[in-house]
């Protein structure tokens, strides 16, 4: 089992012709995602090596049976991208592109909401998601993640290619691993995927990587506390980050004296997560917390 | 992107936002002129930098001149205006290096009855903008938050219908408003709202939001800040935006894609990816060392990123030794060490460097740099490259 992609998903890349685009279709492709072909508005009818190009997201599902959609458009045409996917029926919107300005995404996520609550979002500003062995929709490198009994859920790209390779070193592969991006307003936050993964019959333990800015950690923490049985590790970025200071992502920024690693920590400890002081040290406090849960 | 207060108050003026009257001035004779041309009894003289707290600010050259000051002659105002302009004000938000003065904005008097505290940020929880206001005019929302958060009343709006009528009467009944300085609310606060959505502001603050003895809403202040993010839709924009106030090596990493932001240690560091580069500096801390900067060089990091990364690391004085930390997962490992060496020549290393890979041809990657005959530390993982940095400092 894994959370949100499984055998049954059926992908395409809203943004295919576009050089980025079409490079991570391709490894997606050669990853073994089931991988249909693409959309480009005026390219419909195409072909790009292999993948055939249609002018919608309706179409290509009407063709295709897609029910997921890995976005790599520029950042002022996601929202629309993100729209256009839910409005055709698709279920999982993967939205990889970084920039999308904040308020396209405050009025994206609120139609979305409303209208379209069937389709969930992930990202933008994101990695993707990988099932390890089953399908990869995102721009991670494949063969660091193995499968595996941990869900691992976390705010940044490299970092979590970092936690990846570190379970690996331990022995742990994982159940499914979601980049949740860094950006202020996202479609699937740390208490979607925890609470997913907490049902996900392969999940035995998660890894949630956190950063300054904003407060989704922190409640998080509330939530693990009331309702997560199984082992949590975490680890926050940015416990040297200087308030007022956006730090490459566009939500990591301490302001107002709040949104900070150290409340972020002490919030997550005192819900009984291991947390990681040390980046290096992610792959040990997961085992150190399952090895906690076994002794309880 | 923030800009000063008079160019959020030339941009509150188009959106129908009421401000007081006021002329920018850059030399002390022509605020002395904007004081004879407002033609009141009193004018206040503002300092322009991109930073609150200037009221109670000083300036390095004249420890006893505030950064703003009310007049009542032309010739106070070119008095004042001789003490800012050129001069380096110091406030609880500029840090100790202070800011240098090269504006200022000459506004007429206003009949004060009350100060509130207007801002609109994107709250993030409820995926939405709000109004924050207090009644507590003058006084930083922190502080207020802090010592007093009953005072703090907060109003969510649709980013597409904007704030309702209603819901600023709501607002304006919570702070005590009445008679015409409701009414002045049900407008005012509903234009301030379209202003922040239509700009893409990140924050629009007024402090103190000025009720006068007239019954109505003015901004005495304007801190505006834009989401760099959609600076593609607003190119007029980018004429308002101030290089002086900005630290010069973020201006040039920003230029070259990088993502830079300077801090006060001795460690530079090249990173991929912001929360690996958060995370490089948190490790160079905690293996007692301190951090000079953040770096991210993204995802597709080339050689003209990776030498302009170095060269903006190297220009720090402060930088005693760097810690290269890749984790190549698309970008290929031996694609960045081809990149890092030849980076390495055309700047002119002359600092131990450090550098720890992972990832996508990790192998291939470390025998280059084992060969390359370049002084280069290899570190095996993140805390070996952590202790391995801070370890040259001590040598």
């Amino acid at each position: 089992m894994s959370i949100l992609v499984d055998k049954n998903t059926r992908v395409i890349c809203q943004g295919i012709t576009g050089k980025t685009g079409l490079f991570h279709s391709q490894q997606c492709r050669a990853y073994g995602t089931p991988f249909f072909g693409g959309v480009t508005p005026g390219k419909g009818g195409t072909e790009v090596d292999g993948f055939p190009v249609f002018d919608s997201v309706d179409e290509a599902v009407r063709k295709t049976g897609a029910n997921c959609s890995l976005i790599f458009v520029p950042p002022g045409g996601c929202g629309d991208a993100i729209l256009e996917a839910a409005a055709a029926g698709i279920t999982l919107i993967v939205a990889i592109t970084e920039g999308v300005p904040v308020l396209d995404m405050v009025r994206t996520a609120d139609v979305l909401a409303t209208k379209f609550p069937k389709s969930r979002l992930i990202g933008p500003n994101c990695p993707g998601i990988i099932t390890p062995g089953i399908a990869k929709i995102g721009i991670m490198p494949g063969y660091i993640h193995k499968p595996g009994p941990v869900g691992l859920v976390s705010k940044s790209g490299t970092l979590t290619y970092e936690a990846a390779w570190q379970l690996g070193n331990v022995g742990l592969g994982q159940s499914t691993a979601i980049g949740i991006g860094g950006d202020p307003i996202i479609g699937t936050n740390f208490i979607d995927a925890l609470t997913l993964f907490e049902a996900d019959p392969q999940t035995e333990a998660m890894l949630m990587i956190g950063e300054i800015g904003g407060n989704a950690e922190i409640k998080a923490a509330e939530f693990i506390k009331a309702s997560i049985k199984k082992p949590v590790a975490a680890f926050i970025a940015g416990q040297t980050a200087p308030p007022g200071k956006r730090m490459g992502h566009a939500g990591a920024i301490i302001s107002g004296g709040s949104g900070t690693a150290e409340e972020k920590i002490a919030a997550l400890e005192a819900a009984g997560v291991v947390v990681s002081r040390s980046p290096a040290d992610m792959g040990k406090a997961l085992v150190e917390a399952i090895a906690q849960k076994k002794s309880k | 992107m923030k800009i000063h207060e008079y160019q959020g108050k030339q941009l509150f003026a188009k959106a129908g936002v009421a401000t007081p009257k006021g002329i920018v001035a850059r030399t002390p004779d022509e605020a002395a002129a904007a004081f004879t041309q407002l033609g009141g009894p009193i004018a206040v003289v503002k300092s322009q930098i991109h930073a609150g707290g200037r009221g109670k600010g000083r300036f390095k050259e004249h420890p006893d001149q505030p950064g703003v000051k009310v007049v009542k002659s032309a010739d106070e105002a070119r008095d004042h205006a001789k003490r800012m302009l050129g001069n380096t004000l110091v406030t609880i938000q500029t840090g100790p290096e202070g800011k240098q003065v090269n504006t200022i904005y000459v506004e007429g008097g206003l009949n004060i009855a009350r100060e509130l505290y207007l801002g609109v940020v994107v709250d993030r929880e409820a995926g939405s903008p709000v109004v924050i206001m207090s009644s507590e005019g003058g006084v930083e929302i922190e502080h207020v938050a802090k010592v007093s958060p009953e005072k703090i009343l907060k109003e969510s709006f649709h980013a597409g219908y904007g704030l309702q009528p209603y819901q600023a009467r709501r607002l304006a009944y919570q702070l005590g408003l009445n008679g015409a300085a409701v009414t002045s609310a049900q407008t005012f606060l509903p234009k301030f709202c379209k202003f922040f959505v239509d700009n893409d502001c990140s924050m629009a603050e007024v402090n103190p939001l000025v009720v006068t003895a007239e019954g109505e809403l003015v901004a005495l202040d304007a801190k505006v800040t834009f989401d760099d993010n959609a600076m593609f839709r607003h190119k007029d924009f980018a004429e308002l935006r101030d290089l002086s106030e900005e630290n010069e090596f973020e201006v040039r990493a920003g230029n070259a894609g990088l993502s830079y932001v300077k801090l006060d240690g001795n460690i530079g560091c090249l990173v991929n990816g912001a929360g690996l580069a958060m995370s490089t500096m948190d490790l160079i801390k905690l293996h007692g060392g301190e951090p000079a900067n953040f770096l991210d060089v993204g995802g597709g990091a080339n050689v003209q990123q990776v030498t302009e990364a170095f060269s903006i690391i190297l220009a720090d004085k402060h930088v005693k030794a760097v810690l290269v930390n890749i984790f190549g997962g698309i970008m290929k490992c031996d694609t960045i060490v081809t990149a890092l060496l030849s980076a390495y020549d055309t700047v002119g290393f002359t600092v131990p460097l450090v550098v720890r890979l992972e990832g996508t041809n990790v192998e291939i990657a470390r025998k280059m740099l084992a060969d390359s005959g370049r002084k280069i530390i290899a570190a095996t993982d993140l805390t070996d490259a952590a202790q391995k940095v801070v370890a040259t400092l001590k040598a």
